[in-house]
């Protein structure tokens, strides 16, 4: 059975109808028994909705979504390094500064196949690293104004940790922050002199990912000794 | 950038920052922009119970897998947008409800048609329900009707308001309203009593 207050009463649950109508609407139910009803079944299906619980789907979704934005790598996840102990935060630094240097020399390397001409570029499988440095996938571009973004960021983040760090972990992290500059800078210089060199492009936009990657793994030693 | 440079930071401090220093999204979300696919994973891992759940409620279970997939796909794709103003997961939903509704456009199902459902309405009301034939709460919300289905999601699951849901769905406020009204109606039989 329905009056013509049967319809108003979600409104009136949500708060919406005027003070008018809401007195009203008040007065209605001191003598409708139905509209009690439905009124206190409406408020159940709300606080229904509202207790619902998130459930991960039966199957990983993650290989499908993998292969559609194109990466092919099948090595799991790294996690963000949350390391709680000093102890562990030296452990790194060794890592970070590898890091560093094999970039160096591999960029140094690479700089020097490109300008050699597209004959002597290596294969994508040859440009290797170290393990700490293989993480980030490669994509064709880097946005230049988001990248800068990244990095101020991510460097803020550092200086206002680093006085937790002890000063050798601080030289060797800059340390290998300054050889990735350098890498940069000598890619950036070939590029101004072959601008249009696929290879070269991609480079520097891999070697500024990977600065982004070691700044944010520093960032989050830091963060974990605070 | 020297060393020297490097050790003294950048002073500027801007919401971003506190945002990434409080949120470790934050920072996988910066990371993926730029390419990072294990960030991205990570993220994923960390949200797709929440994009899942969103999915089987506004296009169903057949089409959840698919649908939370085109979503991180999407949001992937759109990673350079986020700004950091509101939490990465806010973001990503509010996302996620874009590419869902798209994909109902993208069907070709009208929502006059379901506006004007009336009968799917009454059926649901007055068929009655058994204890064996009681299906769970979440089940009877897929089995409404689409737009009521949609608009009950958006607003008593979701949290929009009617106006936001109208600019959503493009459809009248009162429209919304009157669909949240019948959708409720309509599920209240499947309460656990």
């Amino acid at each position: 059975m329905t009056d013509q207050w049967t319809h108003r009463l979600s409104e009136y649950l949500d708060g919406e109808l005027s003070d008018a109508e809401r007195v009203e609407l008040e007065e209605h139910l001191r003598r409708c028994d139905t509209c009690i009803a439905t009124l206190r079944d409406l408020r159940s299906v709300v606080a229904r909705a509202r207790a619902l619980e998130d459930r991960p789907p039966v199957a990983d979704l993650w290989g499908g979504i993998s292969t559609r934005i194109g990466s092919t790598r099948a090595q799991p996840a790294t996690t963000v390094v949350d390391l709680a102990t000093r102890r562990r935060v030296s452990a790194s630094v060794p890592q970070l500064l590898a890091a560093g240097i094999a970039l160096m020399m591999v960029t140094g390397g690479a700089v020097w196949l490109a300008a050699r001409g597209p004959q002597a570029l290596p294969s994508p499988a040859v440009v290797t690293v170290s393990e700490s440095t293989t993480d980030v996938p490669v994509r064709p571009v880097i946005e230049a104004a988001q990248y800068a973004e990244t990095i101020a960021e991510l460097e803020h983040v550092l200086s206002e940790h680093r006085h937790q760090l002890d000063s050798t972990t601080v030289e060797a992290l800059f340390q290998s922050l300054a050889i990735i500059d350098q890498a940069i800078t000598e890619a950036e210089a070939a590029l101004r002199a072959d601008p249009a060199n696929g290879y070269l492009n991609g480079h520097l936009a891999d070697t500024m990912r990977r600065k982004i990657h070691l700044l944010s793994r520093a960032a989050s030693l830091v963060r974990a000794t605070s | 950038m020297h060393a020297a440079e490097q050790a003294r930071g950048v002073q500027t401090l801007s919401s971003k920052q506190d945002t990434l220093r409080a949120d470790p999204d934050a920072v996988d979300a910066t990371l993926a922009a730029s390419g990072d696919v294990h960030a991205f994973e990570r993220l994923y891992h960390g949200h797709v119970a929440r994009v899942h759940s969103l999915a089987r409620r506004m296009v169903g279970h057949d089409e959840a897998d698919e649908a939370t997939q085109d979503a991180f796909v999407r949001a992937w794709e759109k990673l350079s947008t986020f700004r950091g103003e509101a939490a990465f997961g806010t973001w990503l939903h509010r996302l996620a409800i874009n590419v869902m509704l798209a994909r109902r456009a993208k069907r070709g199902r009208r929502w006059a048609r379901t506006v004007e459902g009336e009968g799917v309405f009454a059926r649901a009301e007055a068929r009655p329900v058994s204890p064996e034939q009681r299906i769970d709460f979440e089940n009877a919300i897929g089995r409404l009707p689409e737009g009521a289905r949609e608009v009950f999601v958006l607003h008593d699951v979701e949290g929009f308001k009617h106006h936001e849901i109208a600019e959503m769905l493009g459809i009248a406020t009162g429209t919304s309203k009157a669909q949240l009204h019948r959708a409720r109606l309509a599920l209240r039989q499947h309460l656990d009593r």
